[in-house]
């Protein structure tokens, strides 16, 4: 018969699908979880990236230079040096040891936060800094202060800057690293896509993996048609 | 005469290695309409620019009411640029980012927003983003907006350059409700006729110096030196930095 000389290979693509079609509870537990901390971690970076950048971007003050190099070289970090960095501090011997965050989402989320913090900075300082050279004179003329400055340039730039909270959300979501160091890839805890699909592969248990790996991969097909949709409405409404 | 608004003394700037503006002496007279006419680069935006406190002089003072420029009197000044910059938003919220970053009263805005919007004639594209509006309408609403918060003084860069006879048309209708209200004018032309329907007083900028300043009336009719002549006759040549150069080595 056929049926038991089926190539092997379809079997873990087959089941994949499977775990996927009838909502597997671990894997919505996984993808739920990936979700909530990347975009919690999303939030944060926002709530200290944008404002950041928007000072960065629009305001001259010593120190800038090396605040621009500084955040340039922070976006290159390596989520697992950001990794080792959180471990140390959240560590039981670290100094935020007594929030006992190791092994936790909280952990998760922190590192990630710090992972892109910087590129949510960077990101809207360029596009700030941009958008105030084309504003600049009447802004002048205004007599705005540098405050004012920064509101009115988040204000106007709001969807070039959902782009750059997308393009962190793909960083975070695709991070691997830094959550296997903090959050320890622990069944029902912190278990999140990437680092089930890096165990799970690693056992040789495809079906999860191939099931989690096809959802990134949607994932990131949604975050880019966001991306261009965003980027549409934005030339639409003159943005 | 009225009272003096404005007037410059010696004023000289260097950008680059070029002088663009040459010990200019300038005086705007309350109530009176100035224009300022001049070649292409022969530094009438650079002057606006530094009459209105966004560029500062190497030498010479810009003083409004005897005193030096500063951050009140600057306050109550506004400006329509040559090419003017929508905020990425509906016409309405321009015209209320104008008015509330002046410290215009909350209680007063929404009236001066609704005037505006009357005046500009953009009532039916109030939610229209700003950006979206045509050129002329464009021009109209950067009017609408720097007299929104109805400034003492308001200096216009070729407000009407870009636009066709209707649009000038109204643009200058705009003008002069502007005018009426009581604020002071001083913009930038390339066209004698509309000089001649909006200006008490010309001065003429030729190589970043006023060349001539007058009343229009007399100005435009008869002018004194040759570059007014020439210029009013078209045959002025835009400004070469070889012959400023020139001109500058001929100077022992
Ligand atoms: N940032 C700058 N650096 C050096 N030169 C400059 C700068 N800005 C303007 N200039 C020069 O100063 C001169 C006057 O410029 P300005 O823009 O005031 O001319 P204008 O009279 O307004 O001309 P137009 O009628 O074409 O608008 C020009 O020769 C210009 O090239
Ligand atoms: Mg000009």
């Amino acid at each position: 018969m056929s049926s038991v000389a089926a190539p092997s290979a379809s079997g873990p693509l087959q089941a994949a699908f499977k775990l996927i079609a009838t909502a597997d509870p671990d894997l919505i537990e996984i993808v739920t979880l990936s979700l909530k901390v990347s975009l919690s971690a999303v939030l944060f970076a926002c709530l200290i990236g944008l404002p950041l950048g928007a000072v960065i971007g629009s305001l001259r003050f010593p120190g800038r230079a090396l605040l621009n190099l500084i955040l340039n070289a922070l976006m290159g970090l390596p989520p697992v040096t950001v990794g080792l960095l959180v471990y140390l501090m959240i560590s039981a011997s670290g100094p935020l040891g007594i929030f006992q965050l190791l092994y936790t989402p909280a952990a998760m989320i922190l590192a990630q936060t710090i992972l892109i913090t910087p590129i949510v900075a960077a990101l809207t300082r360029d596009v700030v800094a941009a958008m105030h050279e084309e504003y600049r004179e009447e802004f002048d003329s205004l007599l705005l202060s540098p405050i004012q400055r920064a509101i009115a340039l988040l204000r106007d730039a709001r969807y070039r800057l959902v782009t750059v909270a997308l393009a962190g959300f793909g960083r975070a979501i695709a991070e691997v690293g830094a959550v296997i160091i903090v959050g320890g890839n622990i069944n029902h805890v912190t278990r999140v896509m990437t680092t089930t699909i890096a165990l799970e592969t690693s056992r040789g248990n495809l079906e999860l993996a191939l099931a989690l790996g096809a959802i990134l991969l949607s994932l990131a097909l949604v975050i880019n048609a966001s991306l261009m949709g965003v980027a549409r409405i934005g030339v639409r409404t003159g943005a | 005469m009225p009272e003096v608004l404005l007037s410059t003394r010696q004023l000289s700037l260097t950008l680059g290695r070029e002088r663009v503006l040459r010990d200019v002496e300038l005086d705007v007279h309350r109530g009176r309409t100035l224009a300022i006419l001049g070649a292409n680069g022969a530094g009438k935006s650079l002057l606006l620019r530094v009459l209105h406190g966004l560029i500062e002089p190497d030498t010479g003072v810009v003083s409004v009411h005897g005193k030096p420029l500063d951050h009140t009197a600057r306050a109550r000044q506004a400006m329509v640029f040559q090419r003017p910059v929508m905020l990425r938003r509906s016409v309405q919220q321009n015209l209320d980012f104008a008015i509330r970053t002046r410290g215009i009263q909350r209680s007063r805005r929404k009236s001066g927003i609704a005037a505006a919007l009357t005046l500009a004639r953009l009532d039916h594209k109030r939610h229209q983003p700003a950006r979206s509006l045509s050129g002329g309408e464009q021009q109209r609403l950067a009017l609408a907006r720097a007299q929104v918060a109805e400034p003492e003084l308001l200096f216009l860069d070729e407000a009407t350059s870009s636009l066709d006879p209707a649009s000038t048309a109204a643009f200058e209708d705009m003008l002069g409700t502007t005018v009426a209200k009581g604020t002071t004018v001083v913009l930038v032309t390339h066209d004698r006729h509309q000089a001649a329907r909006l200006a008490d007083d010309i001065a003429f900028l030729h190589e970043g110096r006023v060349a001539e300043q007058g009343p229009a009336a007399t100005l435009l009719d008869q002018p004194q030196g040759p570059e007014l002549t020439d210029w009013l006759e078209g045959r002025l040549q835009p400004v070469s930095t070889h012959g400023a150069d020139a001109s500058e080595r001929s100077t022992p």
